[in-house]
């Protein structure tokens, strides 16, 4: 049933309307045997159940007409921030991520910005409204330096956005850019204390000699306020691009990837970290084959795992020895020789790697294929999803325009049976592991209005060309899905497009 | 840069120098060797006719070059992407090695190796010059096509399809193809020879408390190429000839290596 709602309005300020916190709220780190709402049979990803519930985007500066095919000046209306025909390279999202309870959710962009969503909270009469994100905070967390022993510009492209979970009333969240990590406390204030003796209600200090009594201030209700203060920076630790931080299930604890290097940091101690791998060869002519991620386990806070741009997975427990270089279990598909080319290698190396919620599982992205593999077994992984084979016979093309480099990031929902990850022309792909059924969908402003249904997509790749079908030619490679997430415990999904943030959600929901 | 991969559906193919997409299991596919060096100067024999696998050697050649290409490029404003340096190397390698078996790498000749720096510096600063033009002058670039012309020693003599590409293809042919041929031949081994052989000579005794190991690496991949390589003079003056920017060069590349060069002088 298609509901149509108007088009969503965007704040880009930090104010948000006065709203009610519940108590107690501690997100759960993740229950072990996953969350509810597994896609069922009558939803699953099959056809047409995902609807798009709204379209974000909070441009930076309004200065320069996009590439963006259909620049309707109809379309502008009072409100030009509804129309994305605006928008500058800072503002393409770099990272997606919900928290832990999926409440809020935080993206990092080009431009070294973080803005946060906040869900819409349930309300009686506008039950359909449910499942909206509105801005909830945006802050400017990184700025662009120059490191000047190299000459060298350092990007305050947000790589990585991980949050902690919540112990008290304020947010945690990491945000790291090439070189540097820092945490963020994003808290509100609602209440503001009037009537005191020294200071008039404006602020100006009060001629002391026109004080005859005195008076407790006291708290009075205020328009509610977020802010965004950095608590920590963990700085000058990585000569490398940083690709990925992953917080401890101790709470304590995180750690930081570069290309040959993870640290080990504390929370509270920013001026030292420890190493905790590190590949780099004392011969640099000798380097073949850099990190390309890592995570930590969900439960076992002695656990993680890195992937390499070899297409291998170390799985290493830091209760062995203090500097991690021999792994404890090492994942490694054997090669297929008749699809052996010389961009094998290139197209081996993983782009994502991410646990199971369960933590039995992990899950890994290189560029054709999504592979998920049981800690238990080492030699290959015990499922392998195509995400578009019809790639493979325009490696070389690829490798020419560089778009064999992208790296696609893959997700879990919440209760490990349906797997996420993207792919260009705008489509992203998911893989339900129980029924082995997939769906291609699309994420663009043309083909969707809000509360409408996806229609599941599908790639040609010789011969006839079906009516609704498109083929490998007229895919538009500059339109990638990179970064996406999926709720903790519901089905709906944020894909980041570009500088566009769809949010989808099951429609059953 | 409009990334699309097209095909050549929309022109009628040309029989030379297609790219296999009407073979995808076969492209660059091992075991496909062949046992002469079929490569750039027989033109009519490897590329003639509708053959279902066009030349191994030339496709190899081609990705060698291509591959060349994107290690070196000059534009460089933020420090480049290991992963991907390191993927393109290791490709190099692997095409290099290859090679080596097919019988088809050509070793430079020990009088060649004794040459003037700035020949090198010249080779490079083509490399640079041709990539910005590439990219400057291509008005639509149809990455499908993966025909660079030029940039494959010897095809020159390719007939109009692919001098149409683009305007820069006359200028890359009024360089005496053969002086370009050799101007990759010899940035080719320079970078195997940062890549994969011993430390250099002089320049190790001069700074050896640097980790010039890592220096080389990071020359190789930033696009300084040609300063390590000392077999003539001091190390300190190899440093000064490539310090200076090559004539004609608006190329930043000129930045680059001079803050290369201040970098090792600073780096301890």
């Amino acid at each position: 049933m298609l509901l149509s709602l108007p088009a969503l309005h965007l704040q880009t300020s930090e104010y948000h309307p006065l709203f009610q916190l519940p108590h107690g709220r501690r997100g759960p780190w993740c229950s072990p045997s996953g969350s509810p709402a597994p896609l069922s049979s009558e939803t699953g990803c099959g056809e047409g159940s995902w609807i798009l519930v709204c379209r974000l985007l909070v441009p930076t500066q309004v200065s320069l007409l996009s590439m963006e095919e259909d620049i309707d000046t109809r379309k502008i209306n009072n409100s030009f921030l509804r129309d994305h025909s605006y928008a500058t390279e800072a503002d393409i999202i770099s990272t997606v991520e919900f928290n832990h309870t999926g409440e809020l959710l935080a993206t990092g962009d080009k431009g070294g910005r973080v803005v946060i969503f906040q869900r819409e909270q349930e309300s009686k009469n506008q039950v359909h409204r449910r499942g909206e994100y509105n801005v909830y905070s945006t802050f400017q967390s990184h700025e662009p330096e120059f490191d000047y022993l190299k000459s060298l510009e350092i990007e305050e492209k947000i790589n990585k956005i991980r949050w902690l979970p919540q112990q008290n009333a304020a947010y945690f969240l990491l945000s790291t850019n090439d070189k540097t990590v820092k945490l963020w406390k994003v808290s509100e204030r609602d209440k503001r204390p009037e009537g005191y003796n020294l200071k008039d209600e404006e602020g100006r200090l009060r001629d002391p000699a026109t004080i005859t009594t005195l008076r407790v201030p006291v708290l009075r209700p205020m328009d509610l306020m977020v802010e965004a203060t950095p608590r920590r920076v963990f700085a000058n630790a990585h000569t490398y691009h940083i690709n990925s931080i992953s917080v401890n299930s101790d709470y304590e604890t995180y750690m930081s990837a570069d290309d040959l290097r993870i640290n080990l940091w504390n929370f509270e101690i920013t001026n030292q970290s420890f190493n905790i791998v590190d590949i780099k060869p004392a011969n640099m002519e000798e380097l073949t084959e850099v990190i390309t991620a890592a995570e930590f386990h969900p439960h076992h806070c002695n656990s993680f795992v890195y992937s390499s741009s070899k297409g291998t997975i170390r799985l290493c427990d830091m209760r062995a020895s203090a500097l991690c270089d021999r792994h404890s279990k090492f994942f490694e598909e054997p090669e297929d020789p008749s699809n052996r080319s010389f961009f094998s290698e290139i197209i081996s190396s993983i782009s994502d790697v991410k646990f199971s919620h369960s933590g039995r599982y992990i899950m890994t992205r290189d560029y054709l294929t999504v592979k998920v593999w049981d800690l238990n077994m080492e030699n290959r992984p015990i499922e392998t999803y195509q995400v578009h084979d019809y790639l493979r016979s325009k490696l070389c093309s690829l490798y020419e325009n560089d778009c064999i480099f992208d790296k696609f990031e893959c997700v879990w929902n919440g209760s490990d049976s349906v797997i996420m990850t993207g792919s260009y022309n705008n489509f992203f792909r998911m893989f339900d592991r129980n029924t082995k059924r997939d769906v291609t969908l699309e994420a663009s402003r043309e083909n969707s209005k809000p509360r409408a249904i996806l229609k599941p997509r599908k790639v040609c790749v010789g011969g006839k060309r079906r009516k609704d079908e498109i083929s490998v030619d007229s895919l538009d490679f500059s339109k990638k899905i990179l970064h996406t997430a999926w709720h903790p415990s519901e089905n709906i999904i944020a894909v980041a497009a570009t500088n566009n943030l769809y949010i989808f959600q099951d429609k059953v929901n | 840069m409009a990334c699309c991969v097209s095909d050549t559906s929309a022109t009628p193919e040309p029989t030379q120098g297609a790219w296999p997409h009407r073979c995808p299991g076969t492209m660059f596919a091992r075991g496909l060797k062949r046992k002469s060096a079929e490569d750039g100067e027989d033109v009519e024999g490897g590329l003639a006719g509708t053959q279902a696998t066009p030349s191994y050697s030339l496709q190899r050649q081609s990705l060698l070059d291509m591959s060349l290409v994107k290690l070196q490029l000059c534009h460089m404003l933020v420090e480049p992407n290991l992963c991907r340096s390191v993927l393109i190397a290791n490709t190099v390698r692997q095409i290099q090695e290859e090679m080596t078996q097919d019988g088809t790498w050509r070793v430079v000749a020990p009088q060649a190796a004794g040459r003037a720096p700035l020949d090198r510096l010249v080779s490079t600063e083509i490399l640079c010059r041709s990539v910005r033009e590439q990219e400057g002058e291509r008005p639509a670039p149809d990455v499908g096509d993966g025909r660079m012309p030029g940039l494959v020693p010897g095809l020159s003599a390719v007939p109009s399809a692919q001098a149409l590409r683009s305007p820069q293809s006359s200028l890359w042919e009024v360089d005496s193809s053969r002086e370009n041929r050799g101007g990759f031949q010899k940035s080719l081994d320079q970078i195997f020879e940062t890549l994969e052989s011993k430390t250099p000579g002089s320049v190790e005794e001069l700074f050896s408390d640097v980790d010039s190991s890592y220096y080389d690496l990071d020359a190789v991949l930033t696009g300084m190429v040609g300063s390590t390589q000392s077999g003539h003079g001091s190390g300190l003056q190899a440093f000064t000839s490539a310090a200076t920017p090559p004539p004609g060069s608006s190329c930043r590349s000129d930045l680059g290596e001079l803050d290369h060069a201040v970098e090792i002088l600073v780096e301890t």
